[in-house]
C-alpha cells in the first residue's frame, strides 16, 4: 500500500507521512553511533570507527568528526558523502556569516540555516533527502555549550545529552537513567560515554581503536 | 556641513549631531533629526548626501531589528558596525553608491562603551573620539588635548 506513495520524496502519504524521510532515517539507523553529553564545563562528542580494516590507509584522521569553525564541531551519522557535502555547506555558512558580522556564528543560528537547506530537499526538486543525522556541539556568548541534533526532514532540537546511529535508542535510554543535570564535568561525561558505548556497540570488547 | 561628533568615556559614549539641513545658502530645516536609533543599546548618527543617508540608516536600522526578531537576541554594536561596513562597501563599487559618512555608538556588557567612525569609503575604525565635517577641525584639536577616559557627565 505505501509504495505507491514513497517513490518520489515531494508528496504526503494518505497517513500524512513523507517516506522518504523515514526511510532515510532507516539508513540511518544501521549507521556508526555518535554520542554526544553536554557537561558544565563543555561537551563530549564520541563516535565509533566502523573502518577498523588494516588495509584501510589514514589519510584523515577522523571520518565522522568535523570541525565547522572556530567554536564548533560535528558528529554524522548516515551516509558519509552526503555527510561531506552538509558538513562543507555549514562551514561556509559559518564563514559567510563571519564575513558579514565580523564575528563567530551564534550555533543555533548555524544548526538552523543548515537545517533550511536539509528541508527544502523534502519539498522541492524533486531529489531525495539527506541520509544524515548531525550531532552539533558548539559553544556562544549567548547561551555557552550547546548540543543540537538535527535529522534527515530539517528538524532540529537541543539536547542535554543524546546518540545517533546504530542502537541509538538504547543509548539514549541508559542517558536518561545515568546523565546527572548540572553535576556532570567532563571527566564524568567521558566515562559515562565509554559506557554506554560499550553497552550499545557490536563489538563484544571495546578497545581504543574503536573510537 | 553636516557635523558629527562622537566621544568615548569609561562607562558611557557621547553622539551627537547638528540639527541643520541646508541647500548651499539656503537653510530648509534647523529641526532635522541625524541620529538613528539601530536597537536598545546601539544609536547611529549620519551625514551627507541628501536621501542616501536616511536610505542607508533606514536600511540598516530595520536589518538589525530584523536579526532580532528571528534569532531573539541583538547585534553587539560591533557585529552591527561590521554589518553596516559590509554593506557600504559592497555598494561602494558597484552602480550605487552611498555618499555617507557616520559615527555608531553602543554599549555592550562584555566590552563596555563602543564608538566606530565609518566614512563614505567604508572605512572603519574603532577610536575614543571622532568627529565628521568641518565641526571636526575645532573639535577634534581641542578632543586630543582635554580626553580623558574617567571624565564624569
Amino acid at each position: 500500500m505505501a509504495r505507491r506513495y514513497d517513490t518520489r520524496t515531494t508528496i504526503f502519504s494518505p497517513e500524512g507521512r513523507l517516506y522518504q524521510v523515514e526511510y532515510a532515517m532507516e539508513a540511518i539507523s544501521h549507521a556508526g553511533t555518535c554520542l554526544g553529553i553536554l557537561a558544565n564545563d563543555g561537551i563530549l562528542l564520541a563516535a565509533e570507527r566502523r573502518n577498523t580494516n588494516k588495509l584501510l590507509d589514514e589519510v584523515f584522521s577522523s571520518e565522522k568528526i568535523y570541525k565547522l569553525n572556530d567554536d564548533m564541531v560535528c558528529s554524522v551519522a548516515g551516509i558519509t558523502s552526503d555527510a561531506n557535502v552538509l558538513t562543507n555547506e555549514s562551514r561556509l555558512i559559518g564563514q559567510r556569516y563571519l564575513f558579514q558580522y565580523g564575528e563567530s556564528i551564534p550555533c543555533e543560528q548555524l544548526v538552523s540555516w543548515l537545517c533550511d537547506v536539509k528541508q527544502a530537499y523534502t519539498q522541492y526538486g524533486g531529489k531525495r533527502p539527506f541520509g544524515v543525522s548531525i550531532l552539533y556541539m558548539g559553544w556562544d556568548k549567548h547561551y555557552g555549550y550547546q548540543l543540537y541534533q538535527s535529522d534527515p526532514s530539517g528538524n532540529y532540537s537541543g539536547w542535554k545529552a543524546t546518540c545517533i546511529g546504530n542502537n541509538s535508542s538504547a543509548a539514549v535510554s541508559s542517558l536518561k537513567q545515568e546523565y546527572k543535570e548540572n553535576e556532570m564535568t567532563l571527566k564524568d561525561a567521558k566515562s559515562l560515554a565509554i559506557k554506554v558505548l560499550s553497552k550499545t556497540l557490536d563489538m563484544t570488547k571495546l578497545t581504543s581503536e574503536k573510537i | 556641513m553636516e557635523c558629527i561628533i562622537g566621544i568615548k568615556f569609561n562607562d558611557f559614549v557621547l553622539i551627537a549631531a547638528d540639527k541643520t539641513n541646508a541647500h548651499s545658502i539656503i537653510v530648509m530645516k534647523t529641526d532635522e533629526n541625524k541620529l538613528y536609533q539601530l536597537s536598545n543599546n546601539i544609536v547611529m548618527a549620519i551625514s551627507g548626501e541628501k536621501g542616501d543617508t536616511t536610505q542607508f540608516a533606514e536600511y540598516i536600522a530595520k536589518n538589525i531589528q530584523l536579526y532580532k526578531m528571528r534569532n531573539g537576541y541583538e547585534l553587539s554594536p560591533t557585529a552591527a558596525a561590521n554589518f553596516t561596513r559590509r554593506n557600504l562597501a559592497e555598494a561602494l563599487r558597484s552602480r550605487n553608491a552611498y555618499h555617507v559618512n557616520l559615527m555608531l555608538a553602543g554599549y555592550e556588557k562584555q566590552e563596555g562603551p563602543q564608538l566606530y567612525f565609518m566614512d563614505y569609503l567604508a572605512s572603519l575604525a574603532n577610536v575614543k573620539y571622532a568627529a565628521h565635517g568641518y565641526g571636526g577641525f575645532f573639535s577634534l584639536s581641542i578632543m586630543d588635548r582635554y580626553h580623558l577616559p574617567n571624565l564624569t557627565r
